[in-house]
């Protein structure tokens, strides 16, 4: 299970925190900051994978960590994940930032948040992996984004019909419109 | 009011503050006109708000007030709030608070909304925070999505379950009936979060485990779908790096491995397909190795036949020649897993382990060092050796006192000599000093103590070490404490290991005074040097003015300890001067309670342990005083010759009278050494083993032999020859050492061997070398016995032989009646 996904600058800032497993504030602000002194002492070329800090579970939790530029993507995780699939999932997931932000670079995830959060869910939920394949999670996101939009351009109607259309029934919300 | 600013704009502000309390400001005068915002019930710009909440609750600032906030927009009809609302509740919410609760009845509303990503964006918020109660309540709907044929909503639901089923183990069987045909689905996100899913539910409950491996033959459904995969071909929507769907692969493995442990059915129906995945999977990336890394996983754990076993170490060992860092770190934690049951196969890869050591990387030096003490064994230890104390030099200091308490361990139990094993103590003493634990430094002194002939070389040694630096407390406690015991070793200048070197006893005080006074040295350091000190007055001869004046300078210390100490020393000069000698004499060999050492055990029969000195002056203990004059004419003055390595005895103790006789003219004739030992025997029962402290070799140089050998008993292949000693100064004594042969094909384990005399006798049996006797007469067991047959009559001896041979207990009893006369006459 996946206890926690952190995406950070170089200087410890977060951009992204989800915890899978309640936490209090201050405990999850504590391990931000842990987190980030671990890993910023890392060399280049030493392995990717450290034992936990004291604050998330001791033995049996580990930190898997990829390095992009000036970003860390974090993901804590316990014994039942294999490191490296971990390890593969966070170039899954940076890839799918990509196709979605179109050359994502750091400010994107900054002004951002909410849509990264928006992905992510399509990946991992409640602490496990939902969907790997890029495609299809770019898909959803499309759609979804779409639905978003559209009902910001009308606010009169609660769900609303796709422009131009030939049907005069609506495939969301099966309701007939003029 | 004018309209709020989007998240955007927040965030460009954010950023432009320069201190952390311009940041503050900024969020204060941000969070209070949300807040306003929040009263006046503002439904367009809602979502907005909860937006910019969320991203100051993630830099650490307090968000509470907008929970309610969120469970207004997951009410509200349009998509863009519930979208907000629900990554609010995520975010905010969790199953502490109370307004949670609240939730569950829209989530279920939701659940059944028409809009598909709607009811994804539901799942999604109770599978990640949902709380016992809701479970519960929605597990129903979650169940109804289980089986619904849109695959978005069906993984969703798959993983939703897999919560429910944390928060709520009962619910388990009802989810029971929708995993039936969950893997007949082709969509790889359903088969995924389904393999997810029966995974969790077979951890959970090893009934559905057994259901899973009979009903429903889960087994061969897992195995079609990875052949499926390798074999497909490119499919490019699952691949990754050339391989399709890894994760699936890892998925199926992990469960594959859940189902066939202990389970010999399902092992074989197994094993072919792992077979071939770990012969065809490609390595030359990262994904590739995943998959390889999860299948010996899998091999190592289910009941795979040796074939199999062998390939999976075999990758193992290629994983660690790779170059790159994870895949080594990997390696050495599967390889520690397995390295109790396959420990051959893993012994192969030992060169490579030990080269890990000098890796860069801390987690993989780490590992490698793990492994490495766990791959050590009699006879591979002073290669293995070598590598570890030359890591222990340079590595960084957290794990030095891990790789410390290792060495001494390994050290402990396949020493191959008593040499070896003090040089080894020496260096770690002296690189890694000041980092071995406390409970070290006992243990050393008792290995020093045991090993009775290279007294002269240790302390030569431990003087060398501690001329140059000081600092180590534990390398200065060890190295006081021997000098105080054997600093006439020291001092007379006779090594045999060695070169000796000429030290004088004023250097030798020089030494422990600048301890005593240094700022490095802690309470017990100290303690340890002014006992030593002490104990050098008695077998120092010029310098005794010069322990005086410092042991009275003491007496005034600060320090209660050494003040206590300094005075009670005082006092045994002025006061009790006939006693010092008797008290300050070398200590006996103490008792050791792990037996796993070289295979000269001496065995004291003396109960007093004399625990190491924190006490006060050396307790040859329970001495009773009035005997302190007899001792003091039996020794005659304190001259102790030096020990010459072969036939130590010991200086007659205290006990009873008769004893003092016994043993007087052993001193005194000039044999060979006395070495330490006035083993405090209170036994008054067993007179002459005050012996005892010697080692199980022959105990006198001076022995008339010539007493013919005799065979005591021959009988289905093992034969046992006792052959005899006698003191000529003892005339009680019996030394009758045996020599067990085998001459049959196989080796004959756990022999014990037992003796019982006649009531006029008594007996001492020492420890035997060995406790397997090898076949083909390759080699013998020896062991020693000590017979005092005072009354001079005839030995007899009854023998119980017990031992394993051919598969079989034997046991065996025997009566010995062929001793020569010269045995006991």
């Amino acid at each position: 299970m996946i206890k926690a996904i952190l995406i950070f600058s170089n200087q410890g800032k977060p951009w992204l925190s989800k915890f899978y497993q309640p936490y209090s504030e201050d405990t999850q602000q504590q391990i931000i900051g842990e987190t980030f002194h671990l890993v910023s002492k890392r060399d280049e070329n030493v392995c990717n994978f450290l034992e936990g800090g004291l604050l998330i579970g001791r033995s049996d939790n580990k930190l898997i960590y990829r390095h992009y530029a000036t970003l860390y993507f974090v993901f804590y995780v316990d014994s039942s994940e294999s490191e490296l699939g971990i390890f593969d999932l966070i170039q899954v997931f940076v890839e799918t930032l990509d196709k979605c932000f179109e050359n994502v670079c750091e400010l994107d995830l900054i002004f951002h948040v909410d849509k990264v959060h928006n992905i992510l869910v399509e990946m991992v939920m409640g602490g496990m992996v939902l969907e790997t394949n890029m495609n299809e999670i770019v898909t959803q996101i499309d759609t979804q984004n779409k639905l978003e939009k559209s009902e910001a351009d009308s606010q009169l109607s609660t769900c609303l019909h796709p422009q131009g259309g030939q049907s005069l029934k609506c495939e969301q919300c099966r309701k007939e419109y003029i | 009011m004018p309209a709020p600013i989007r998240l955007r704009e927040l965030i460009r502000t954010i950023r432009t503050a320069r201190t952390q309390a311009e940041e503050r400001e900024m969020i204060q005068k941000e969070c209070a006109a949300i807040r306003s915002s929040f009263r006046e019930e503002d439904n367009t710009y809602r979502c907005r708000n909860v937006a910019k909440l969320l991203y100051m609750h993630m830099l650490g600032y307090p968000a509470h007030f907008g929970q309610l906030e969120c469970l207004k927009l997951i009410a509200s009809q349009k998509f863009t709030d519930k979208r907000i609302g629900y990554l609010g509740a995520m975010l905010l919410l969790d199953e502490r608070q109370d307004v949670h609760l609240l939730m569950t009845n829209c989530i279920k509303n939701d659940l059944n909304h028409s809009t598909q990503f709607v009811q994804g964006l539901a799942l999604c918020t109770l599978g990640c925070m949902g709380s016992s109660e809701m479970c519960r309540d929605l597990a129903g709907e979650v169940e109804k999505l289980l089986k619904t044929s849109n695959s978005y909503l069906r993984k969703k639901a798959a993983l939703c379950a897999v919560h429910v089923i944390r928060k709520v183990p009962e619910l388990m069987e009802m989810f029971l009936p929708a995993t039936k045909n969950l893997l007949n689905e082709k969509n790889h996100g359903v088969l995924h979060t389904s393999v997810v899913l029966l995974t969790e539910m077979c951890e959970r409950s090893p009934d559905m485990l057994a259901h899973f491996r009979k009903n429903e033959k889960l087994v061969p459904q897992l195995v079609r779908i990875l052949k499926n995969l390798i074999m497909s071909g490119y499919s490019p929507e699952h691949d990754v790096s050339g391989i399709s769907d890894p994760f699936l692969q890892v998925r199926i493995l992990r469960l594959l491995r859940i189902l066939g442990r202990n389970d010999d059915d399902s092992s074989e129906a197994m094993n072919d397909i792992l077979a071939q995945v770990a012969t065809n999977t490609e390595t030359s990336k990262n994904v590739g190795n995943a998959i390889l890394y999860e299948t010996v996983l899998t091999i190592m754990d289910i009941k795979s036949e040796s074939g199999l076993r062998v390939l999976a170490i075999n990758i193992l060992g290629r994983f660690l020649l790779n170059n790159d860092k994870n895949i080594r770190y990997v390696a050495l934690t599967s390889l520690l897993k397995t390295v109790q049951t396959d420990h051959n196969a893993v012994q192969r890869h030992r060169s490579t382990i030990v080269d890990c050591l000098k890796d860069l990387d801390v987690s993989i030096k780490r590992r490698a060092m793990e492994l490495s003490f766990a791959l050590v064994n009699g006879n591979n230890i002073r290669g293995m050796m070598k590598e570890l104390l030359y890591f222990l030099d340079s590595c960084e200091p957290e794990f030095k006192a891990d790789c410390a308490s290792g060495i001494f361990l390994a050290a402990e139990k396949y020493a191959p000599s008593k040499r070896w094993h003090i040089d080894t103590i020496m260096r770690v003493l002296t690189t890694a000093g000041s980092y071995v634990r406390d409970d070290a430094v006992p243990n050393l002194i008792q290995l020093i103590t045991n090993s009775v002939e290279m007294h002269a070389y240790t302390v030569q040694r431990l003087y060398k070490a501690i001329l140059g630096d000081y600092s180590q407390q534990p390398l200065v406690q060890v190295a006081a404490w021997c000098i105080g015991e054997y600093g006439d070793l020291l001092v007379s200048g006779q090594c045999e290991e060695e070169e000796p070197i000429q030290v004088t006893e004023d250097e030798v005080l020089d030494i422990l005074e600048s301890v005593l006074i240094s700022n490095m040295s802690t309470s017990v350091t100290r303690g340890y040097a002014l006992t030593a000190i002490m104990k050098l007055s008695t077998r120092f001869t010029c310098t005794v003015n010069r322990i005086k004046k410092v042991v009275s300078i003491y007496g005034s210390s600060i320090d209660v300890e050494l003040q206590q100490r300094a005075v009670e020393y005082n006092a045994l000069f002025k006061k009790y001067d006939h006693m010092r000698s008797a008290l300050l004499e070398r200590m006996p060999v103490m008792e050791k309670v792990t037996t796993n050492g070289p295979t000269e055990i001496v065995q004291t029969n003396g109960e007093t342990e004399p625990a190491p000195l924190e006490t006060k002056p050396p307790p040859s203990g329970p001495q009773p005083t009035s005997q302190a004059n007899d001792l003091l004419d039996l020794l005659g003055g304190n001259d102790i010759t030096p020990v010459i390595p072969t036939a130590p005895t010991s200086k007659p103790a205290s006990a009873g009278g008769e004893l003092l006789d016994l043993l007087g003219d052993i001193n005194l004739t000039g044999a060979p050494a006395t070495a330490p030992t006035p083993a405090p025997v209170p036994q008054i029962s067993q007179p002459s083993f005050l012996l005892d402290g010697l080692s199980s070799q022959p105990l006198f140089n001076d022995i008339a032999s010539g007493i013919p050998s005799i065979t005591a008993y021959s009988k289905n292949g093992l034969k046992i020859e006792f052959t005899f000693e006698r003191s000529n100064t003892n005339p009680s004594v019996t030394v009758i050492t045996i020599q067990a042969s085998n001459s049959t094909e196989l080796d004959m384990t756990d022999f014990v061997f037992q003796a019982a005399v006649p009531k006029t006798f008594q007996l001492q049996l020492l420890s035997p070398s060995s406790s397997i006797v090898p076949a083909f007469n390759t080699g013998t067991i020896t062991q020693v016995i000590k017979v005092l047959n005072p009354q001079k009559q005839q030995l007899r001896m009854r023998i119980k032989l017990t031992y394993n041979h051919k598969g079989s207990a034997m046991q065996d009893l025997a009566e010995v009646n062929n001793f020569p006369p010269q045995s006991w006459q």
